[in-house]
């Protein structure tokens, strides 16, 4: 296990490496470079010439790569060109919301999806199974943005139980902790402030946890599938287990261990379809943070984020090999 | 009857599309295609207005005799405008899926058949791009390349690159030590030949199964970066950015919104429901 670990963190530093290459590279092949950028169009060439000496756009290419290298080892990607803030700043400051966002819609979809697919899967073929199965094809065909709006016309609109976007309404703060206006509005042990901090999150979670909450129902109905013909659940039948007793400790204890990889596996497209929901929903987080910067050209901000989500991931994912080894022992034999 | 009878009428076997499409999903799904296929070919056949005809007197009248979707703010008829966005969505299909193909395809090709140092390589290419959640990945290229539609379809087919290449790399895998191409190893066939002639043509189905299944992902995909404002640009009829033109007004003019946004969930449907069934008819582990 030790070996696969440092194995997996050697494999990890190289994909690290392309990343940042990649991050690099791309913000390089730009039309147009970073001085004209700041200096605008109309600059004069003299001026050009002494900005990029400044900021080392002179050099070789690769002595700039290891320059960035270094500097965004220590978090110094520069100043955004927006806000004039440390661009690692801008990111940390909007990773609180797209992390609250996504485990919210984590959480609803596992604590939804993993029952439903138990339903489905001790009856298959049944009329309920079909039912799920026709939704989740439903779910994951879906293009969340559209369904964001829809949830919004509806509940915010027409129905006007929920409100229509934000984190929270204005003049309303939360006092700062984590930046996670639920996790702070506990932590402040204020009930009315926790409950308008759900209330905005509700609908951004619900929509962007429909695509994971799809796959997770269909997972934990194949995997049950999988185990519920083996022989140590006849055997527990056989005994006069009770069919509850059987599902619960033979069927579904071994059916999860898949089921919790493909939970983990879930947080790229909920980073992803964070960039939509945030968009929607009028969220100050991260996936918008990315975008507007595009928009804007602030490349500082761009490889700010792009860099920290990569990392983000890559660990996630690591974490999620790793804890595959602890709960199923053949694989941390083998 | 006598036994020539017999002969000139043997058991029809079921051909492999009629055994794919006995299912009704896949039948349904076919259907979906096809009808999507039939409008990007017959759009200025079935429109009643041009896409870009603005006629500020019927601007956001609801749904209609007149105008079946509603018109937008600038008076456009929604429902030529959706049908218009089928061609966008095709030429999406077209360009980002068939990019993804062609690159990953000669990736995993290139990288099963040589092993060694250049698998490698590339395979460390692969686990790079795919370090990125995809959207990410999607958003940093249009980053470099800049925001617009055929930018846009590049990123994604860059995106989903990598899963053609692990696909086709498996495939290569399995077939480099088959007889038969062993057997053209020892009649001295190039390896570009081999390649070509004997490893690609045995991965077509595969291939093709996960082309449709990825047309419905790259569809939503190149929809949500112009829904973005980095993808097509007003005043193109692209779903995506009719939806964002729609998002606005959502509260007042809900047609807007509503209507590219059905279609795209319609033709995704197609697409996955075509590809599932495929797939669950050439994986025979699937079967049953």
């Amino acid at each position: 296990m030790t070996r696969y670990v440092i194995s997996r963190l050697g494999q990890l530093v190289l994909v690290l490496i392309g990343v940042s290459m990649v991050v690099f590279l791309t913000m390089h092949v730009l039309p147009g470079d970073v001085a004209t950028l700041l200096l605008g169009e109309r600059a004069t060439a003299a001026a050009l010439l002494r900005l990029r000496h400044q900021l080392g756009l002179d050099q070789p290419i690769w002595v700039q790569y290891f320059d960035f290298a270094i500097r965004a080892l220590r978090g110094d990607f520069g100043m955004s060109l927006r806000t004039h803030h440390p661009a690692i700043v801008d990111v940390m400051d909007a990773f609180p919301v797209t992390l609250q966002l996504s485990l919210s819609a984590l959480l609803l979809a596992t604590f939804i999806g993993v029952p439903l697919g138990v339903l489905a899967g001790t009856r298959p073929g049944g009329t309920l199974d079909n039912m799920l199965m026709s939704m989740t094809l439903f779910g994951v065909s879906m293009p969340i943005f559209w369904l964001g709006l829809m949830l919004l016309l509806l509940f915010g609109g027409i129905l006007d139980w929920l409100p229509i976007g934000g984190l929270m309404p204005v003049g309303m703060d939360v006092p700062r902790t984590t930046g996670m206006t639920v996790v702070d509005a506990v932590i402040a042990g204020r009930p009315d402030l926790l409950l308008t901090s759900l209330r905005y999150l509700l609908l951004p979670a619900a929509t962007l946890a429909t695509i994971p909450l799809a796959m997770i129902t269909r997972i934990t109905r194949s995997e049950m599938l999988a185990v519920i013909g083996l022989d140590h659940v006849r055997t527990a039948r056989a005994k006069g287990m009770p069919e509850r007793r059987v599902v619960i400790r033979h069927v579904l204890r071994n059916a999860l261990i898949p089921v919790v990889t493909v939970i983990g596996l879930q947080l790229g497209l909920l980073l992803s379809g964070a960039v939509l929901t945030e968009t929607i929903f009028s969220l100050p987080g991260l996936g918008r943070l990315m975008v507007d910067s595009i928009l804007s050209r602030d490349y500082p901000v761009v490889q700010a984020g792009a860099l920290f989500i990569a990392l983000v991931f890559v660990l996630v994912n690591l974490l999620v090999d790793l804890s595959y080894g602890l709960l199923d022992p053949r694989i941390r034999r083998s | 009857m006598s036994a020539a009878d017999l002969e000139v009428a043997p058991l029809r076997k079921p051909s492999a599309i009629g055994k794919v499409l006995a299912r009704w999903p896949a039948r349904v799904g076919l259907a979906i295609t096809l009808i999507f296929l039939l409008l990007t070919v017959a759009a200025p056949l079935v429109v009643p207005y041009d896409p870009y005809d603005q006629d500020l007197s019927s601007a956001l009248s609801p749904p209609s005799a007149e105008h079946w979707f509603g018109a937008d703010q600038y008076g456009r008829d929604t429902f030529s405008r959706v049908i218009y966005g089928t061609r966008t969505a095709l030429l999406a299909v077209v360009v980002a899926d068939g990019l993804a193909l062609l690159l990953g395809c000669a990736m995993g090709l290139v990288a099963g058949f040589f092993g060694g140092r250049i698998d490698a390589v590339i395979m460390r290419i692969n686990d790079v791009l795919l370090a990125f959640p995809y959207l990410l990945l999607a958003l940093i290229i249009v980053a470099a390349l800049g925001p617009g539609l055929t930018h846009s379809m590049i990123a994604i087919g860059i995106v989903y690159t990598p899963q053609y290449a692990r696909l086709l790399r498996g495939q290569v895998l399995a077939v480099r030590e088959a007889d038969y191409v062993r057997a053209a190893r020892a009649l001295s066939a190039s390896r570009l030949r081999i390649m070509l002639r004997h490893v690609l043509p045995n991965s077509f189905t595969p291939i093709m199964v996960m082309a449709t299944l990825q047309a419905g992902s790259v569809i939503v995909e190149t929809a949500g970066l112009s829904f973005l404002g980095l993808g097509a640009q007003p005043p193109s009829s692209d779903w995506g950015a009719l939806l964002a033109d729609g998002q606005s007004y959502f509260l007042t003019a809900w047609w807007i919104a509503t209507f590219p946004g059905l279609a795209i969930f319609l033709v995704v449907l197609g697409f996955n429901l075509l590809g599932d069934a495929l797939r669950d008819h050439f994986d025979p582990r699937r079967r049953g």
